[in-house]
């Protein structure tokens, strides 16, 4: 590892349990190297995670770091940023633990624009509990839970934050790392919720249930589907079909969450 | 004229996990696969973008000088 | 300067008592016959500079409740039956985490959403088991308004205290019903607050029983060192282990700093015991109905004595052994189908008989219906 990335691990933890190509370790290096480019103060930050493969993040950042509950991140988030809005929260979360059982916590941290940076390792499947399909899962996909093609309609996550709320929204891919990295870079100095959606693979779940090869072929996968979303604009909704658009999707300075309560104190206060 | 500090690549043999992904996406092809573990081949053709170092996902590989060095 | 008497609320006093005792953070989800804590708190906490903040769940409330107390804030959070259920994972992490943290449980009657608007105190195992496995916890229960004021208090020092969740299970008679409280002087209120590392400490590991009494100092998020804080089970440095020992270890002191300290943690009160043939054992409004019994049935002398429970988790094991073998009859009145009187049948040892006054359709047990059920036991020796 590069010297002067070695502060914001807990090098002694590596190397890391994810398996061979997981992205994982991909997107976790992406944060550190976003946080290191803005010189962040360290002990400034606080990073929350769920439960899932993505959600073992934290435990080898050398931050406040905090492990909770599956899909509750946000909410531990939420607590930490309201009760001390000196701290940079971010959340580092999965498709699963995001969308489904955190679905209602993302949406609801998303409309209150509270200033928290989440970023969702977005691999398309349950990878911990080795390979049911999520919310992400895209329709005719296979799953151990899907045996026969999924069902299920997958949500763009993009979306549902813009219109939950979310005032930066962005999604990039472990293939296109130096953007991603820009996107962090974008998403942690935004003020309000922002959301990071990092398209990424599970090699041995996903990977396999779908016949997709080697971490490698699965990366050219990615790098194949993905158009920056200003040419998308320019293709039919067909050319679009199983597409990943990437890029910044939206951006809007709107009043945070945590500067609208301290607003609230100082009402609460007068004529005291 | 002052020298150029010496440049190599570095790959930690303890952490690589030999997912490939550093020899099939380096645009200059400067590695190469033993028995899947990336040997540098080709430094002359690098370019230092450090995608290699930035796409794996076992922070085994430092593009640089020596003081980059773990 | 004392303050005045004031014709309070059982929820009002226990807003009171969390601000008294430093709370600093509330987050919930409205629920009968609990709201009046999350409006109250609403409006009382920014004027002390604290937050409030209504989640869009009682898991997340719960939730938000674990991370503000991670940063260093007194934190609560309120709910009803159905609420609680839902706050039953989280509790859990609280517990193996060691966070400090209030919940208040307004019963009403259940299961389902049951009978919101009527009183119950049929969540007296799900209190002490609600969340999955072994783990440790404190249950308070009031039965007058100024004791809600007094046990909320309570909570948050023990909470602090031993770093464990600390419920106040209080139920909707005593939350709802209003009587004249006299908030005394807070100076002269015992204010505990969680033990900090001692900043000579070199390498601070957040688990590390550095003081070997069970309770490891706590460190917080913003305060300048990083730690890690994970609900797996893990070892004194914070991170994951499935080490036999090492989980052993850990459920072991966090059972022993509860069950250690029971003569520190247990509260109750007993009333004309020491003769009594017949002992009656209760909590929260029940013990008021019980307490009208005694004085009646002591009028007529009968040898009736009660004991009344302030701690129902840990139970006061010790509350029963002491009992004279004079006394006969042990009777357990409780608004449920019989929950506590398991407990207390496992601590009489076979040494009493031991009956339920059990009352569960939404209306209290009544003074007649104790001394009723006292006759019957009574008439049975
Ligand atoms: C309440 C609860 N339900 C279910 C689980 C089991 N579980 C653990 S991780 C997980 C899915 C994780 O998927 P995702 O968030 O996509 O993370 P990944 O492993 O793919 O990185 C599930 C279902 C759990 N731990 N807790
Ligand atoms: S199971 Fe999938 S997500 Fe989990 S570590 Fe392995 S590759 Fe990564
Ligand atoms: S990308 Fe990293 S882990 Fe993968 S083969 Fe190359 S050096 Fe090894
Ligand atoms: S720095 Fe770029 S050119 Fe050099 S080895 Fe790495 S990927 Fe190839
Ligand atoms: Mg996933």
């Amino acid at each position: 590892m590069r010297k002067e990335l070695e502060k914001y691990f807990r090098t002694e933890k590596l190397p890391h349990i994810w398996c061979p190509g997981c992205s994982h370790g991909i997107l976790t290096g992406a944060v550190v190297r976003a946080i290191d480019n803005l010189k962040l103060d360290q002990k400034k930050i606080c990073i929350v995670s769920g439960i899932g493969c993505s959600s073992r993040a934290p435990g080898y950042l050398n931050f406040y770091t905090l492990h909770t509950t599956h899909g509750r991140a946000l909410a531990f988030a939420t607590g930490i940023k309201l009760a001390n809005p000196d701290l940079k929260v971010i959340v580092l979360t999965g498709d699963g633990d995001c969308a489904a059982i955190g679905g209602n916590h993302f949406i609801h941290a998303a409309r209150r624009n509270i200033d928290i940076t989440t970023i969702v390792f977005n691999n398309s499947i349950y990878g911990m509990t080795s390979g049911q399909y999520s919310p992400m899962t895209p329709k005719g996909s296979y799953a151990t839970t899907a045996p026969y093609g999924n069902i299920d309609r997958n949500f763009d996550l993009c979306k549902l934050a813009q219109s939950a709320g979310a005032t930066y929204v962005a999604r990039g891919t472990v293939y296109h790392i130096p953007q991603l990295i820009k996107i962090i870079e974008k998403a942690l100095q935004h003020k309000g919720f922002s959301l990071v959606d990092a398209v990424s693979i599970c090699p041995t779940y996903f990977g396999r249930k779908n016949k997709m090869g080697s971490p490698v072929k699965m990366m050219e996968f990615i790098r194949d589907v993905s158009i920056p979303i200003k040419s998308a604009e320019k293709l039919s909704k067909e050319e679009l079909a199983g597409k990943i658009l990437i890029g910044e999707f939206y951006e809007e300075q709107a009043p945070e969450y945590t500067e609208e309560y301290a607003k609230v104190i100082e009402k609460s206060q007068e004529g005291d | 004229m002052v020298s150029e500090k010496k440049f190599k690549i570095s790959i930690n043999d303890r952490t690589c996990k030999r997912c490939g992904i550093c020899i099939a996406f380096c645009p200059k092809k400067v590695f190469s696969s033993e028995n899947g573990k990336p040997v540098v081949v080709n430094l002359d053709a690098c370019t230092k973008c450090k995608l290699c170092e930035l796409r794996c996902p076992d922070y085994a590989i430092v593009v640089g000088g020596e003081e980059d060095e773990q | 300067m004392s303050s005045k008497a004031r014709l309070m609320q059982g929820n009002e006093a226990c807003v009171e008592g969390a601000i008294a005792a430093g709370m600093r953070f509330y987050a919930g989800y409205p629920i009968t016959p609990s709201t009046e804590i999350a409006e109250l708190s609403a409006e009382m906490l920014p004027k002390v500079g604290g937050k409030f903040i209504q989640m869009e769940d009682e898991i997340a409330s719960m939730g938000a409740v674990i991370g503000a107390s991670l940063t260093g804030l007194k934190a609560m959070t309120a709910t009803s039956g159905p609420g609680f259920s839902l706050k039953q994972e989280n509790i859990g992490f609280a517990s193996l985490t060691e966070v400090p943290c209030v919940i208040v449980n307004v019963q009403r009657g259940g299961p389902s959403t049951g009978l919101p608007t009527l009183p119950a105190q049929g969540d007296v195992m799900q209190a002490r088991w609600g969340t999955h496995g072994d783990h440790p916890i404190i249950v308070l229960s009031p039965s007058y308004v100024k004791e809600v004021y007094e046990l909320t208090i309570r909570a948050f020092n023990l909470s602090e205290k031993y770093r464990v969740p600390c419920i106040l299970l209080m139920d909707e008679v005593v939350a709802h019903m209003r009587e004249k409280v006299e908030l005394p002087d807070p100076s002269t209120i015992k204010i505990i607050n969680r033990k900090k590392p001692d900043p000579s400490i070199v390498n601070y590991e957040p688990y590390r029983d550095y003081d070997g009494d069970g309770i490891p100092p706590m460190a917080s998020f913003g305060e300048g060192i990083p730690f890690h804080v994970t609900g797996l089970i893990h070892d004194v440095t914070g991170f994951p282990s499935t080490n036999a020992k090492v989980t052993e270890a850990l459920i072991t002191r966090l059972m022993k700093k509860i069950y250690d300290n029971l003569d520190d943690i247990v509260d109750y009160e007993c009333i004309s015991v020491e003769d009594a043939e017949t002992v009656i054992i209760s909590f929260g409004s029940t013990a008021r109905s019980v307490l009208r019994a005694v004085h009646l049935m002591r009028q007529e002398g009968h040898k009736i004595g009660m004991i009344r429970l302030k701690t129902i988790w840990p139970f006061a094991y010790k509350a029963i052994q002491n009992l004279s073998s004079a006394v006969k009859n042990l009777i357990v009145a409780e608004m449920n189908f019989g929950q506590l009187v398991e407990t207390v049948r496992a601590s009489a040892g076979g040494r009493f008989e031991v009956s339920g006054l059990n009352k569960f359709n939404g209306e209290l047990i009544t003074p007649d219906e104790v001394i009723a059920k006292v006759k019957e036991v009574m008439g049975r020796a």
